[in-house]
């Protein structure tokens, strides 16, 4: 366990490439489904409010 | 038959929905792959010769780069539909790859510093392969400041997607730029002419990280091209119908845990608003 945290010396180049990528594929996914979420509840807003009432 | 299929999906309501019934089939198999490849890969294969156990960035690395292009050819293509058909999916998807591919380049710069110190001594050098790829992160980033320009969407899309066109001479130029030049970056050791140069042990995580990493790409796209779709069409009465429909929200799919929670947009039943809009 420890020789695979260690990386053979290598720890403190390939622990933060992974930390770096799987941050920043955190953040897509969130991101995304903000964006998703956000279109939705401004489309819901409108249909409320405007002259087309929801089905 | 291919033209059916093309204005099927040049539909938003038809390309809204299937999108998010697709999503969950992208996204299950991007979270095992990329956790099986991973695991295998920094975990499992041997060490490399040279580079010992450095070498595992790759397994990152690798995708990351492959994805940071393919993502942009995508966006490029998507963009000329949009402009030539006038399609607003298209353009829908092309706005959407922007952040992604942003993202894959950061990550492909990223690991790739930090695998050139230990390897090649330094962080960064002006190297072709290193250069070409920076400009690609340019490109992606000037096209989303470009959109960020406009009010309206659909000057946006069309002044965006002539950036994206135009940008597209820089893919073979990061393609072959350790071919056509003398670079410090190794040359291609998957997809070349006698097969891949890479052990069959630590090949296939590879080869799971490649295919993980396509996954993520699409589920991620697709949960955006929605987002993209409902803003794009405003008044359109099919979206009344979708948001009124049992069930419709992001992480209504039945409380169905992390990643299909994380993932998938409704599951949406079938409603009958299927009114084809290009």
């Amino acid at each position: 366990m420890m020789q695979f945290l260690l990386m053979g010396g290598y720890a403190v180049y390939v622990w933060p490439s992974v930390a770096l990528a799987l941050a920043v594929l955190a953040l897509n996914i969130l991101w995304a489904r903000r964006s998703l979420a956000s279109a939705q509840r401004e489309a819901r807003r409108r249909f409320a409010h405007g002259r087309r009432e929801p089905v | 038959m291919a033209w059916v299929w093309f204005h099927r999906f040049g539909s938003p309501p038809y390309f809204y929905r299937v999108a998010g019934r697709l999503t969950p089939w992208f996204a299950w198999p991007a979270l095992v792959l990329c956790l099986a490849g991973l695991v295998w890969g920094l975990g499992f294969t041997p060490p490399e010769w040279h580079q010992g156990d450095g070498f595992r960035i790759l397994y990152i690395h690798v995708p990351a780069a492959w994805l940071s292009v393919q993502v942009y050819v995508v966006m490029a293509l998507a963009a000329a539909v949009g402009l030539i058909w006038r399609m607003k999916v298209a353009h829908a998807v092309a706005a959407s790859c922007a952040t992604l591919g942003a993202s894959f380049t950061v990550i492909t710069l990223g690991t790739g510093m930090l695998w050139g110190k230990p390897m090649w001594g330094t962080f960064w050098a002006w190297d072709p392969r290193l250069t070409s790829e920076l400009l690609l992160l340019f490109l992606y980033l000037g096209y989303i400041g470009l959109r960020s320009g406009f009010d309206d969407t659909a000057r946006a899309d069309r002044a965006s997607a002539v950036l994206a066109i135009v940008g597209v001479v820089d893919v073979p130029i990061v393609n072959y730029s350790v071919v056509w030049w003398n670079s410090l970056h190794q040359g291609p050791s998957i997809i070349r002419a006698g097969g891949p140069a890479i052990a069959v042990p630590m090949l296939i995580p590879l080869l799971l990280m490649i295919v993980g990493f396509y996954c993520y790409f699409a589920a991620v796209l697709l949960v955006r091209v929605r987002g993209e779709i409902l803003r794009r069409e405003r008044n359109a009465q099919w979206i009344a119908e979708e948001l009124a429909a049992p069930g419709a929200g992001v992480g209504s799919g039945g409380g169905s845990g992390a990643i299909a929670g994380t993932f998938q947009g409704a599951s949406v039943p079938n409603s009958p608003a299927g009114h084809a809009r290009i």
